[in-house]
């Protein structure tokens, strides 16, 4: 992925997350450190009880397992879904110690109601802002997948949700999208006021309204910049319209650049109905 | 996949009332070991579906040392503990697929991955 790429706008999901990009979860130092930095300040967000009990939690977009393995570190048990299945392959290589199930978040969790006590995602949610295929309407899979994930939580346990959105109309989709379905909670942005640092969390909770926890690094203090940017469901570039008409600049320019070069004292040929015409072809 | 999965998935086929428990149909069985933690037993068990549980290890065939409804107070009996860590965390369904109760859709477990992606007509 080059720089300022965004590997939401290369190709859906279970296609982007191929071999190649698989492995680079295992062998790329950086991506791991990134991950498991994510994963850790996730854990700390879901404020679970610390009495040393393992709990059963949920790893959305688990990937490789790179985040499930934080979860392992920590001591509970958990069980990750994700729609790739190269990435699924390499997670069981990797023999992670939970359990993995190939699942698209947009078709809902195939789940039992109330029987997780928590759940994490890292960078994966934000996926479900694409249409990826002429039936997929985002809103739609964004309801269902809320839905499902509201069901499945027992009451007072939490969802940190780490999601990458491209500008602040989708945050606030997503965000509408999960209060809709009747999570309490909002969204915590870390760093606010780095563009490199800045992380965004959102923290959803089951039942009891507890206060949205705190961010990191507010003592910025500028104002955040209105993105005018407009929400862009469906927009991948590869669908960008190419540049209309051909690189043959017309009559006006001619004229233009005629009478530019007589300005300078060239002597230039008189304007005349043939002036900016294509020559006959001589044969 | 392990029988914990087994427990909390559920069928999630647009329409689909009775979606729970999934069959399984088993081609091959492994066995991983796993960390014996008695505390994560206690903590999970009032939340196991047992009858689903029961089938499951049946068809599994991890079934021995189970009883067919058991209290809280089993919990303290090492002997079951035993015997429900086992059929719980370490037996893994490598091949073989999960029966939709009400409509019978098959969904194939590959490397010990349930595949539960679902067609366009079916969300």
């Amino acid at each position: 992925m080059g720089k300022g790429e965004r590997p939401e706008h290369m190709a859906p999901p279970d296609i982007f997350y191929n071999e190649d990009e698989a492995r680079k979860y295992t062998t790329n130092s950086r991506m791991i450190a990134i991950q498991a930095a994510l994963t850790e300040r996730a854990l700390e967000l879901l404020a679970l009880p610390q009495d040393g009990v393992p709990r059963l939690l949920l790893d959305l977009g688990c990937g490789s397992g790179l985040s499930g393995e934080a979860l392992s570190e920590a001591g509970h048990v958990w069980m990750g879904l994700d729609i790739s299945t190269a990435m699924l392959d390499v997670a069981a290589e990797r023999e992670v110690e939970g359990d993995l199930v190939l699942n698209d978040l947009g078709h809902g969790l195939p789940l039992r109601p109330g029987s997780f006590d928590g759940a994490i995602s890292i960078s994966a949610v934000q996926w479900l802002c694409n249409a990826d295929r002429s039936g997929h309407d985002p809103r739609k899979r964004m309801k269902r997948f809320f839905e499902t994930l509201y069901a499945c939580l027992r009451r007072g346990a939490r969802a940190v949700l780490q999601i990458y959105p491209e500008n602040h109309l989708q945050a606030e989709m997503l965000v509408a999208s999960a209060m809709k379905v009747g999570f309490s909670g909002g969204l915590v942005v870390d760093y606010p006021h780095s563009t490199r640092a800045k992380k965004y969390f959102l923290v959803l909770m089951v039942g009891t309204s507890t206060a949205v926890p705190q961010a990191k690094g507010l003592d910025g203090s500028e104002p955040e910049d209105e993105e005018a940017a407009q929400i862009k469901m469906a927009g991948r570039d590869r669908f960008k319209r190419r540049k209309t008409g051909s690189g043959v600049k017309g009559r006006d320019w001619v004229l233009k650049k005629k009478e530019q070069m007589r300005k300078k004292g060239y002597d230039i040929a008189p304007d005349t109905k043939y002036t900016g015409r294509k020559r006959k072809r001589i044969v | 996949m392990k029988l914990l999965t087994h427990n909390m998935l559920s069928c999630h086929i647009k329409g689909v009332k009775n979606g729970y428990p999934f069959l399984i149909e088993v081609i091959k069985v492994s066995e991983h070991e796993a960390d014996f933690d008695p505390d994560f037993l206690k903590h999970i068990f009032p939340r196991i579906n047992w009858p689903a549980f029961l089938q499951a290890a049946e068809a599994m065939g991890c079934r021995e040392g189970l009883p067919e409804a058991p209290t809280e107070t089993a919990l303290e009996d090492e002997q079951f503990q035993k015997a429900f860590h086992h059929a719980l965390l370490e037996v893994t369904l490598e091949e073989g697929s999960l029966v939709c109760p009400e409509t019978s859709r098959k969904f194939p477990v590959a490397k010990g991955i349930p595949n539960m992606l679902l067609n366009e007509d079916e969300c």
